[in-house]
């Protein structure tokens, strides 16, 4: 393994922010973390970086205790949150800057600076003052000035945070064609799911400083945890019921289950998928309390009598009215009974 | 576990240099002081106190020392609050230099602030010339010397605010439904008020301890401790008498200071603050250019009119004869030709610069991290203290405590730079520590994870942002110890005398000779100080950090 976290634990006062945290990542792995901001993701960074010392557990690189070792000595990347460009420096003495520290020789730095600009698709920027560079270019000089030093684990903190909605789906195509091609091994933390699944190869859901679960994009997504997992993920329907045999009780009534579902009191995902609208008269009677505009579909809040609101997704022209009342039925295949 | 202990000896190695400094430039000359007044032979005469403050003159001085200053203070207020708002808010040509001359007074020496109220109030002056009005035997003169000086305090600190607070929070509250005076009132005004607190104790903390300017214009009426002090020790050689004094008022400026530290860390709360340049606009309506009128005109009057009538005093002889007497060996009170002292003055401050800049850089790294214990806020504390202390102290205690081996320095010429480094050394830690603390600490762990060592980190990341904060804090110290007077009166030998010491006594004599004389070796002061601040706000620029 190229890193290993063994029970690691920080402490803030009597918080643990950092709760016997176990984590491998193999090397050339992509590895997300996910999770709420308050879970931990920074600082589990920050500890393997050395800027956060243990209250007890260890850290691994290449299967050597870091403990002692001092954050210039750990030969890993740290992308910050917010960049962090040195701002007297311009873009090229950012992408410098590691490389100096390391003892390369002037003209060798000089070529990788140039060979990384191009590589984030910064040509020729070299002289610019970081000041002038917008959101999107920083955060490319930011990535180009942790790969410059080739370190053996690059870790990337909230790598698109600050950038709008669009950029933000560009760039994270660009992150995971890049990292295929070096091979590098990445540890990223974020709280939009959307770009974890987008860029990982392997998920990691934090919680309080726990890992609630880990898995790759599509184990997460088709089955979370618990329902701390499944209401993270975004998802809205979520029960408790008693499996029996392929039907649950719930407060939405009988609700079917997969074949070989876990008996006895559980909590149940229904994906808005599988929840389908038909005439009042059939099935869970209820009132349409609004409706939102998704671009691929609708989503409809739907408010039974009695129980908890039901979320469903429609396709624009099926989507009832405000106020219309509907027949719910769900759909076993869109179930899933978690944990 | 073991980096945060490493860190800790780290700072600790830092704070040895500056502690032992002060230890023996500052607590021991106090602790001799105390020793001096109180201890007789073994004996602790804590009554020596009441004795003393008991004497019906020293009363009057305590009781004239608290009222001028809080008038002076009053005073100040009024008049520049004002100016804090126009220069805050309102643009108008010519802002830039008129900033930078406001300015000038409060780095000016207080012995040239004395002369130049001497040439506009004094026997003989321009108000005695054209209108036949002396006001150097009134407290007036004191007074509105005080309010020259103390002009930039508040334009400074509380104009420093004003200008980067959030025109946007005003407007929130008028969309809420408040009147313009309302919103000004329960938005803005709280904002400002630990401001407003904080630069009026500071007045009030340099007006009570006010050295230069009473002994000029006071006469044998008007007295305050500090002059008091140096009366007992020079001229009546009644060192208990003036060590009680010294006491009464180190616990006075200590009350001060702590006051103020309480402001100061009130005034830390969290405000949201823009940039200065975003928040001025042109003056709008009449109440606005009347405002503007109004600050100008006094700027005028209470700033400009003091300086120039002290250059054309200088001038006021056929062909530069002032200037050019003071090259003359004249026997009497000097022992050199007082244009001498220019070159012993710059000589001193260069010193007193090199030790101020070396111990209060070690200190502000010491206190760059925030979150640091009791022991380091104690240290932050203590450095503070000098600023308070007056001068007049710390050149008695230089005299009596460091006159014997193995610390005889009195026959060195180094006791001079070492007594102004130490008033110089508050200047420089409150220049430099907000700019090191503003450092935001993610640039340094960027740096570290990039393979930088601390010592690296130090010199890639904070030198280049401090650079300019440490050239400042120079010119801070340079200016401090340029204008020292209170400490240097005692210290500096009769033969080397440095300009303040010189012009003191050119005044202290009778004869046009020498009153001019005086005029012309306070103007060269005075042009020598203003150029230093002008090259500090050259330097300084769009960056308005730090406290001064």
């Amino acid at each position: 393994m190229l890193l290993s976290l063994d029970a690691a634990t920080v402490r803030f006062g009597e918080r643990a922010v950092l709760d016997a945290v176990d984590l491998d990542v193999a090397e050339h792995e992509v590895v997300c973390v996910l999770g709420p901001s308050g879970s931990g993701k920074s600082t589990l960074l920050r500890v393997v970086a050395g800027l956060q010392p243990l209250a007890s557990g260890r850290v691994l690189l290449d299967g050597l205790d870091q403990a002692g070792v001092p954050a210039h000595k750990r030969g890993v990347g740290l992308m910050f949150q917010d960049h962090q460009l040195f701002p007297q420096r311009d873009v090229a003495g950012n992408v410098a800057f590691g490389l100096r520290m390391h003892g390369a020789p002037k003209g060798e730095a000089a070529e990788r600076v140039r060979e990384l600009l191009e590589l984030v698709g910064l040509p020729g920027a070299g002289t610019r003052a970081v000041s002038a560079l917008s959101g999107g270019e920083q955060q490319r000089v930011a990535l180009a000035r942790a790969l410059a030093p080739r370190p053996r684990l690059l870790m990337l903190d909230e790598p698109l945070g600050q950038l709008d909605r669009s950029l933000r789906e560009r760039l994270v195509v660009e992150l995971r064609e890049l990292f295929g091609r070096l091979g590098t091994t990445v540890l990223a933390v974020t709280h939009d799911q959307g770009e974890a699944f987008a860029l990982a190869d392997r998920v990691v859901v934090m919680r309080d400083g726990r890992i609630a679960q880990s898995g790759t994009p599509l184990e997460v997504w088709q089955r979370p945890a618990d329902a701390f997992v499944a209401r993270f993920l975004g998802f809205e329907n979520v029960v408790p019921g008693t499996v029996v045999g392929e039907a649950a009780d719930t407060a939405w009534g009988k609700v079917p289950v997969p074949e070989g579902s876990a008996q006895g009191p559980r909590t149940l995902l229904v994906r808005p998928g599988g929840v389908r609208l038909g005439p009042a008269a059939e099935g869970l009677p209820c009132t349409v309390a609004a409706r939102t505009f998704k671009g691929t579909h609708v989503a409809v809040h739907l408010q039974p009598e009695d129980g908890p609101r039901l979320e469903a997704a429609c396709a624009l022209r099926d989507a009832p009215e405000v106020g219309d009342v509907v027949g719910v039925d769900f759909d076993a295949a869109e179930i899933v009974v978690l944990g | 576990m073991t980096r945060r202990r490493s860190g800790n000896a780290a700072r600790l190695a830092l704070m040895v240099v500056p502690v032992a400094f002060f230890a023996v430039f500052f607590a021991y000359p106090v602790a001799a002081i105390v020793a001096r007044g109180l201890d007789d032979g073994g004996d602790w005469q804590l009554g020596r106190i009441a004795d003393v403050v008991a004497q019906p003159d020293i009363r009057h001085v305590l009781w004239f020392t608290t009222w001028q200053a809080l008038v002076s203070t009053a005073l100040t207020l009024l008049v520049a609050l004002p100016g804090a708002y126009v220069f805050a808010r309102l643009d108008f040509p010519g802002k830039q230099v008129l900033r930078a001359v406001v300015t000038v007074p409060f780095v000016l020496p207080t012995v040239v602030v004395g002369t130049a109220f001497l040439a506009l109030v004094g026997r003989g002056g321009l108000l005695d010339e054209l209108w036949g009005v002396r006001l150097d035997t009134t407290v007036w003169a004191i007074l509105l010397a005080h309010v020259f000086f103390n002009y930039a305090v508040v334009v400074r600190t509380v104009g420093g605010l004003w200008a980067q607070l959030d025109p946007r929070q005003e407007d929130a509250a008028r969309m809420l439904g408040a009147s313009r005076l309302r919103a000004w009132r329960t938005v803005t005004l709280p904002a400002l008020t630990p401001a407003v607190a904080a630069a009026a104790l500071m007045v009030f903390l340099f007006t009570f301890t006010s050295f230069g300017v009473v002994q000029i214009l006071g006469g044998p009426t008007f007295s305050t401790l500090e002059v008091e002090i140096y009366r007992q020790t020079s001229d009546l050689f009644d060192l208990a008498t003036a060590a009680v004094l010294t006491l009464v008022q180190f616990a006075a400026v200590g009350a001060i200071l702590a006051v103020h530290a309480w402001t100061v860390r009130r005034r830390e709360s969290a405000l949201r603050l823009v940039d200065a340049s975003a928040t001025a606009h042109r003056p709008r309506g009449a109440g606005q250019w009347a405002l503007l009128a109004g600050v100008l005109v006094s700027v005028a009057l209470l700033v400009l009119l003091p300086l120039a009538v002290l250059v054309q005093r200088s001038l006021d002889a056929p062909g530069f004869s002032y200037y050019r007497a003071l090259t003359s060996e004249d026997g009497g009170m000097f022992l050199v030709p007082p244009i001498d002292a220019i070159g012993n003055s710059l000589r001193y401050a260069v010193a007193a610069t090199l030790i101020a800049v070396v111990i209060g850089g070690l200190a502000a790294a010491a206190l760059t991290r925030r979150d640091a214990g009791p022991l380091v806020r104690g240290f932050d504390a203590l450095l503070m203290l000098p600023l308070g202390v007056s001068a007049v102290t710390v050149g008695f205690g230089f005299l009596i405590a460091l006159d014997e081996p193995p610390l005889d320095l009195r026959a060195s010429w180094i006791i001079v730079p070492l007594a102004q480094a130490l008033v110089g050394v508050p200047f420089v830690v409150r220049t430099m520590l907000p700019v090191l603390r503003a450092v935001d600490v993610r640039l340094r762990e960027a740096a570290a994870v990039l393979g930088a060592s601390p010592w690296r980190v130090w010199r890639e990341v904070d030198l280049p942002l401090v650079r300019r904060a440490l050239l400042i804090a120079a010119g801070f110290a340079f200016a401090v110890s340029l204008g020292e007077f209170g400490a240097t009166v005692f210290l500096a030998r009769p033969d080397n005398p440095t300009l303040p010491v010189a012009v003191a006594r050119l005044l202290s004599r009778p004869g046009e000779l020498n009153y001019g004389q005086a005029m012309a070796l306070s103007t060269i002061l005075m042009v020598v100080c203003a150029a230093a601040l002008l090259v500090l706000e050259r330097l300084r620029g769009a960056d308005r950090t730090g406290e001064f």
